[in-house]
């Protein structure tokens, strides 16, 4: 797989800083560049675009809709006990009575800060220990790839449910950096496995030879060529550590009361999913259309990304199917 | 190749020896089951608390608390509870009723799962390909805790359209059944069926995925045809060589697919409310038993290994590449 | 090789009158995503019974698609018109399942890679036998099925059929599977063989086992053949016509002699003019073709090779040509409205090139006038030894044996001279190559680059080495950061090496100018340049620092011919106007030839010949040698049939195992020749490098001069 990106993204700045282009203007009539292109395909794919304004819809909607809504998440309605959605109470009430939109709200704004978080914290982790073990290999690596074995006997959900004992009552902070702490293991792997890969294309060993240090190599070379990788593992991350923290959350191993997440809520109203859905059903709908946007805004990446990607030909036919119907 | 299979067996031992010992540690160095005791009301005596902390070993340091439970499991004694229950008596029970979940998911996880990816792969940019993807995405992004309780639901309805309690949601066998044993049969399978879909459904969506793009790569590749040359239609081409060739990777997938199916199991057993492994899991943090929950990480590790040992086997048979070597 | 266990049902005669094979305006059209790719436009030939067309043309001008067109395989997004005609049957609009019934049986095909053309799968025996149980379900039993498989592999000339008829593909060597693939495609007995690029990945040495070996097949099946090539040296001895493709048409179709001798087509014209010739030892001008292929997403009207045309005249922009009888004969066709003009030059072929494209030879640089052993020695290797161990074991990795990579080699590179390292792969040119750009102390011998020796140099001193010794590798795809601008590319060395600001920013435009290049490019990025363009700034980038050393790793092999001559004329000129040394690796001798002043040839470790180019080329003393030069194919049809060819048997040992003594003696003609006491000598003493002639050494005990060109 050979993954490259040029300009628009963030993780390459490091090396496109160094030396200022002689002709600084840029031509109009320049060829696509891979960044437009990119963006052209992404574009394309109309699950990826639903999924992104479906991401940045509810990270608008649980910062801002609390704002709107009359209710707070600890304001009691002692004239609405566990009653279905309507006017007054659009997500319903709970048995004592709080508004469920107010606490869906507070319960997405703790997830989704958690899921952005950790992502972006075990990916750039990844990143660093990836490209490291894979360029020197030796010890580190061996020691690297040791751990991601054991992970995979000990799940990360069975120590940290563990260690949920000592940190209850803690900050949710702590919860965050756990999550982060056990989920860079196996993108460190990948991204390990393209640096040995990476190190062996000639325009490193070019670099190696005119005299190029092994640190500026990683930082100039390597690391700007995975962007795109290290792109797509940071969107899934966000997924996955939205669905690591709820599944914690649901048994009580994760966020810890007073704080609210969308696990925390499942986790209590799961049993009535039978009875009072609605009290199950907006907390899990919000978690799973949620982690079905960011999966598909990291496929659409992918797509766009990977230039061996073999859905060029899909793109052709959609369209001439669209054209037929 | 025997030697590798066997060199491969001794390395998971180690594995699964070192994730015990690790999850024994941080469980007796994060737990504290004698606060617990003393919570209550009315507070027990010191006396019998120290003989409590006494029979926990907690005056041994970890290291030799570990070589004493460790020495007893290798006798069959896993020691006892926080209760002072022998964990031996249940862990039989347990065992069985996790292991038929795990089971039954994982076989159909894998056999539904390779042909709905198969179908999806030379269907490609067809519609039951976008159904089926549509599909594994949305059981993807849909963790077990809220595939649980809407499959509640749904037998909720279709027992309420027939009119009798077809699906059963709680337990796995009713509670005191009378009956010949084709009765109780049809009384497990009606306790069986929703859990074994709720592990089941997740494990079709990730296989499928893997076994689509795996295909995908097969259907470009020389060989196929090659195959198709020399006269073979394209269907027969791509079951005899495509399809065989394109397990091979599968293989390597079945460790990682069930160390997912055993925290889906965690989830389906308090959800469906069976009393297996997971269950037992939640229980030992709870009452923060680490010999509970060391069983608990022994039985996940020794149920991982065998199966990454497996898959090293379907590998090598698989794949001559391997074999020879 | 023995056909005589062999049945194949009546060689010579045709099953029907007519043409096997008729082509008729064939289009084929792929989706893509600047839009569709017409990659075949409006294509007709025919192929006659026992009949040899080669169809010849660069990547992208449509050649292999029109054949898979022929086969039914192509993907089902592209769109095919037009008619193919098989023994009088229209193919096209056939169902998967009819067409199944010809493929393999009528028509068979070998693809250009055989290393993926095997299911890994399944063992090379089951996959021949299955070609044969596809076709005669019932009348051919399974074992008898196997048993013919065996009897296949043999004639194909895969030594010990019965035994490796069990083995999987991946222990086979790339030679060997395509040898596999070739006793599918006559399994059945055909009546049509398409070979697409049958040698382009395999070794010279390989290449002429295979091409012997296709002529067999065609003269035991009788089949008509259809040989798909860039290279116009690989048809010229074997096809009886050809036809030349150019942007998804045929551009000249004719017999091989007329199209060698008088091509008429400005194209056909330019690519006989880039290749260089093995056989030609005084410096022959090499005809760059300018420019790129056009992309056939939306052709502009007019010629699609005029932009790149010489003789390019308005009227060629108005209408594409259509393929014309020239010369009076029906026979030579060519699409060009100039045809005329070209036939009425007195040159002939690669002659005729030189004086229409204006092709000039590189002067000698000023350095090469003083005497050899008076110049500086820029590069010197002594006894250079590299070894690899041999692991085994995925989890705990044990060493079982060691790879003899690099055998205690010598040379010296001097000032403003090239020398090319030639042999086939796996002969441990490119470890060579490794270790010397490494600058690390090797495991064996010494290498001294401008006198200084790499293993007592410390960090900063080798850092500074580096400066003088730059390098140029073979993919010019993968040689190129995709992330950094051209500017960031070419600038890089100089900002390693401390160069100031002002001063990067001068020398880079300066250098893009050297190596022929518009600096107000600089600011875009590697994909948007073409693999010849890429590999001049590849040139560039190692040209930065001003070094005194170039080391060329196949720097044009990846490139096709009309790219390739202009790569190395610009090499040519960089070392003359700069006076530099080359150490150029290559697997291409006629590349060599053109381009080195001495010559070292590798096998399994150890340098076999060395000495100065014309000497090598012209009386080899080493069989080994002899038998590489020999298996070389020449563009010339007349000398290419009158050649003698020697034909080295098996594939290169491995160099975990050498042989003992000479390490060449298990393939060696000559050695298979010689009574058993002067054998003995050759299983039991290693031979060491003699001097043959004046800068001429050889490691044979029984060297002797042998003329093969």
């Amino acid at each position: 797989m050979t993954v490259i990106l040029n300009e628009g993204d963030a993780a390459g700045t490091t090396g496109a800083a160094s030396g200022s282009p002689v002709d600084a203007a840029p031509e109009p009539e320049k060829a696509m560049t891979r960044g437009r292109l990119v963006l052209i395909r992404f574009m394309r794919n109309k699950l990826a675009l639903v999924g992104l304004v479906v991401i940045i819809g509810m990270y608008l909607m649980a910062f801002v809709g609390p704002l709107l809504s009359k209710w707070t998440y600890d304001q009691q309605d002692y004239a609405a006990f566990l009653e279905p959605p309507y006017a007054d109470h659009i997500f319903g009430t709970d048995k004592i009575g709080t508004d469920m939109f107010a606490l869906t709200m507070r319960g997405l704004q703790k997830s989704l800060i958690i899921g952005l978080l950790v992502a972006l914290i075990s990916t750039t982790i990844a990143a660093v220990v990836g490209a490291a073990a894979g360029y020197f290999l030796g010890v580190a690596d061996k020691a690297l790839m040791w751990v991601v074995d054991l992970l995979l006997v000990l799940p990360s959900f069975l120590i940290i449910a563990i260690l949920s004992p000592w940190f209850r009552g803690k900050s949710w902070w702590l919860l965050v950096i756990m999550l982060a702490a056990f989920q860079w293991m196996i993108t460190a792997r990948i991204v390990r496995g393209m640096t040995l890969t990476l190190k062996e294309r000639e325009f490193v060993k070019a670099a190696k030879f005119m005299g190029q240090p092994a640190r500026k190599i990683i930082a100039k070379h390597i690391v700007p060529n995975m962007a795109s990788l290290l792109i797509i593992d940071a969107t899934i991350n966000v997924g996955s550590a939205v669905l690591a923290e709820t599944g914690l959350s649901f048994f009580g191993f994760g966020v810890q009361s007073p704080d609210v997440s969308l696990g925390t809520m499942i986790g209590l109203y799961a049993e009535s999913a039978t009875t009072f859905p609605w009290l199950f059903l907006f907390p899990a709908g919000f978690l799973v259309v949620f982690v079905l946007a960011v999966n598909w805004v990291g496929d659409g990446l992918r797509d766009a990304l990977d230039p061996t990607s073999t859905r060029v030909r899909r793109k052709e036919k959609k369209t001439k199917e669209k054209a037929a119907a | 190749m025997a030697g590798f299979l066997l060199r491969r067996l001794v390395n998971y031992v180690v594995l699964a020896l070192v994730a015990t010992f690790l999850a024994f540690t941080l469980a007796s160095a994060t737990f504290d089951p004698i606060g617990v005791l003393q919570q209550r009301n009315p507070p027990p005596p010191a006396a019998s608390i120290e003989a409590k902390k006494r029979d926990l070993h907690l005056d041994q340091p970890i290291p030799q608390r570990f070589v004493t439970w460790m020495s007893g499991v290798v006798q069959g004694d896993f020691g006892r509870t926080v209760a002072d229950r022998p964990i031996t008596d249940e862990l039989g029970r347990r065992i069985g009723v996790s292991l038929r979940l795990f089971l039954l998911g994982i076989t159909f996880g894998i056999v539904f799962g390779v042909l709905l990816g198969v179908v999806s792969a030379i269907r490609q940019y067809k519609f039951s390909d976008y159904f089926a993807t549509l599909f594994s995405f949305i059981l993807l992004s849909m963790p077990v805790l809220v595939l649980g309780p809407l499959l509640k639901l749904g037998a909720q309805g279709l027992n309420d359209a027939i009119g009798s309690n077809v699906l059963i949601f709680v337990g796995e066998a009713t509670p005191g059944f009378q009956g010949n044993w084709f009765e109780s049969l049809v009384d497990r399978l009606q306790h069986l069926i929703l859990p074994t879909l709720a592990i089941a459904l997740g494990q079709i969506a990730f296989y499928s995925r893997y076994q689509r793009s795996s295909m995908l790569d097969v259907l470009g590749s020389d060989f196929l045809r090659t195959a198709q040359a020399k006269g073979l239609t394209r269907r027969k081409a791509l079951f005899k060589h495509g399809l065989r060739t394109a397990l091979i990777p599968m293989a390597t997938l079945f460790a990682f697919g069930f160390g997912l199916l055993v925290v889906g199991g965690t989830f389906t057993e308090k959800i469906f409310t069976w009393y297996g492994m997971g269950d037992w899991l939640v229980v030992g943090i709870g009452s923060q038993d680490a010999n509970i929950t060391a069983t608990v990480t022994l039985f996940v590790a020794v149920c991982v290994l065998f199966s990454g040992w497996l898959a090293d086997v379907l590998y090598a048979a698989l794949d001559p590449r391997i074999r020879v070597n | 090789m023995t056909t005589s266990e062999i049945q194949f049902d009546t060689p010579a005669t045709p099953a029907t009158e007519g043409p096997v094979l008729q082509v008729e305006d064939l289009h084929v059209s792929f989706p893509s995503e600047a839009g569709r790719v017409h990659a075949v436009r409006g294509l007709s030939y025919h192929v006659s019974p026992g009949e040899v067309l080669g169809i010849v043309g660069e990547s992208g001008s449509g050649k292999s698609v029109s054949s898979l067109a022929v086969m039914g395989l192509l993907p089902s997004s592209a769109r095919i018109s037009g008619s193919i005609k098989f023994q009088g049957r229209e193919l096209i609009g056939q169902n998967d399942a009819e067409l199944s019934k010809i493929r393999g049986r009528r028509i068979s095909m070998v693809f250009q890679d055989p290393l993926s053309a095997l299911t890994p799968v399944y063992t090379v025996g089951d996959q021949i036998a299955e070609a044969i149980l596809v076709h005669k379900k019932g009348a051919v039993s399974k074992a008898a099925a196997n048993k013919r498989a065996v009897e296949l592999l043999d004639l194909v000339g895969i030594p010990n059929a019965v035994e490796r008829a069990k083995a999987f593909p991946h222990e086979f060597s790339g030679g060997m599977r395509q040898r596999a693939v070739i006793a599918m495609a006559i399994a059945n007995d055909p009546d049509l063989i398409i070979a697409d690029e049958p040698t382009t990945a395999l070794d010279v040495t390989v290449q002429a086992q295979v091409l012997q070996l296709l002529e067999t097949a065609q003269e035991v099946t009788g089949a008509g053949i259809v040989i798909i090539t860039h290279d116009l040296g690989v048809v010229a001895g074997f096809a009886d016509r050809l036809m030349v493709m150019y942007a998804g048409r045929a551009v000249e179709k004719g017999n091989v002699d007329e199209i060698y001798q008088q091509p008429r087509m400005p194209y056909t014209l330019g690519l006989l003019g880039s290749i260089p010739r093995l056989d030609v030892s005084e410096k022959q001008a090499l005809v760059p073709i300018k420019g790129n292929p056009p992309s056939l997403t939306d052709l502009p009207p007019g010629c699609p090779f005029a932009p790149r045309c010489p003789m390019v005249v308005d009227a060629c922009h108005t209408a594409e040509p259509p393929l014309v009888d020239v010369d009076g004969s029906a026979e030579h066709q060519a699409a060009c409205i100039r045809t005329n003009e070209i036939a009425a030059t007195d040159a002939e072929g690669a002659e005729a090139a030189v004086e229409i494209f204006g092709a000039e030879v590189a002067d000698e640089p000023e350095v090469a006038k003083i005497p050899r052993d008076q110049r500086d020695i820029v590069l010197e290797l002594d006894q250079l030894v590299k070894e690899y161990p041999v692991n085994k074991g995925v989890v705990f990795k044990r060493r079982v044996g060691t790879v003899h990579a690099v055998a205690g080699i010598s040379f010296d590179i001097r000032e403003g001279e090239t020398l090319g390292l030639v042999g086939e792969s796996g002969c441990g040119k490119t470890t060579t190559l490794m270790e010397i750009l490494n600058l690390q102390k090797p495991m064996g011998g010494e290498i001294s680059v401008l006198g200084t020796k790499s293993s007592d140099v410390d960090g900063k001193r080798r850092f500074a080495i580096r400066r003088d010794m730059s390098v140029v590798f073979q993919d010019p795809m993968a040689s190129l950061d995709p992330r950094l601008t051209i500017h960031d590319c070419i600038a890089e060395p100089m900002q390693v090496h401390g160069y100031a600001k002002d001063e990067i920013n001068r020398r880079v435009p300066e250098l893009m100018r050297l190596v022929g290049l518009r600096p107000d490019q600089l600011s875009r990025y590697p994909g948007e340049f073409s693999g010849g363009q890429r590999q001049r700034i590849g040139i560039a980038r190692a040209l930065a620092l001003e070094p005194k050393l170039v080391v060329l790793d196949e720097p044009v092999s990846a490139l096709d011919v009309s790219i390739q001559a202009g790569v190395i004329n610009l090499l040519e000129e960089l070392k003359s106007k700069l006076g530099l040394a080359y150490l150029f690796v290559a697997h291409d001798l006629s590349v060599v030839r053109h381009i080195a002043d001495r010559v070292a040839v590798m096998y399994l470790g150890k340098i076999i010949e060395i000495g100065e180019v014309d000497s090598v080329f012209d009386a080899p003393r080493h069989p080994y040698t002899q038998a590489l030069l020999s298996a070389i194919p020449i563009p010339d049809p007349v000398k290419e049939r009158q050649r003698e060819r020697i034909i080295l048997t098996g594939d290169l040992p491995s160099p975990a195992n050498p042989p003992s003594g000479c390490r060449f003696r298990t393939r060696c003609f000559l050695h298979a020749q010689l009574p058993p006491e002067k054998q003995r000598q050759c299983i039991e003493v290693e031979p060491l490098r003699e001097v043959q002639a004046e800068d001429h050494e050889a490691a044979c005990h029984f060297a002797q001069i042998r003329q093969v060109l």
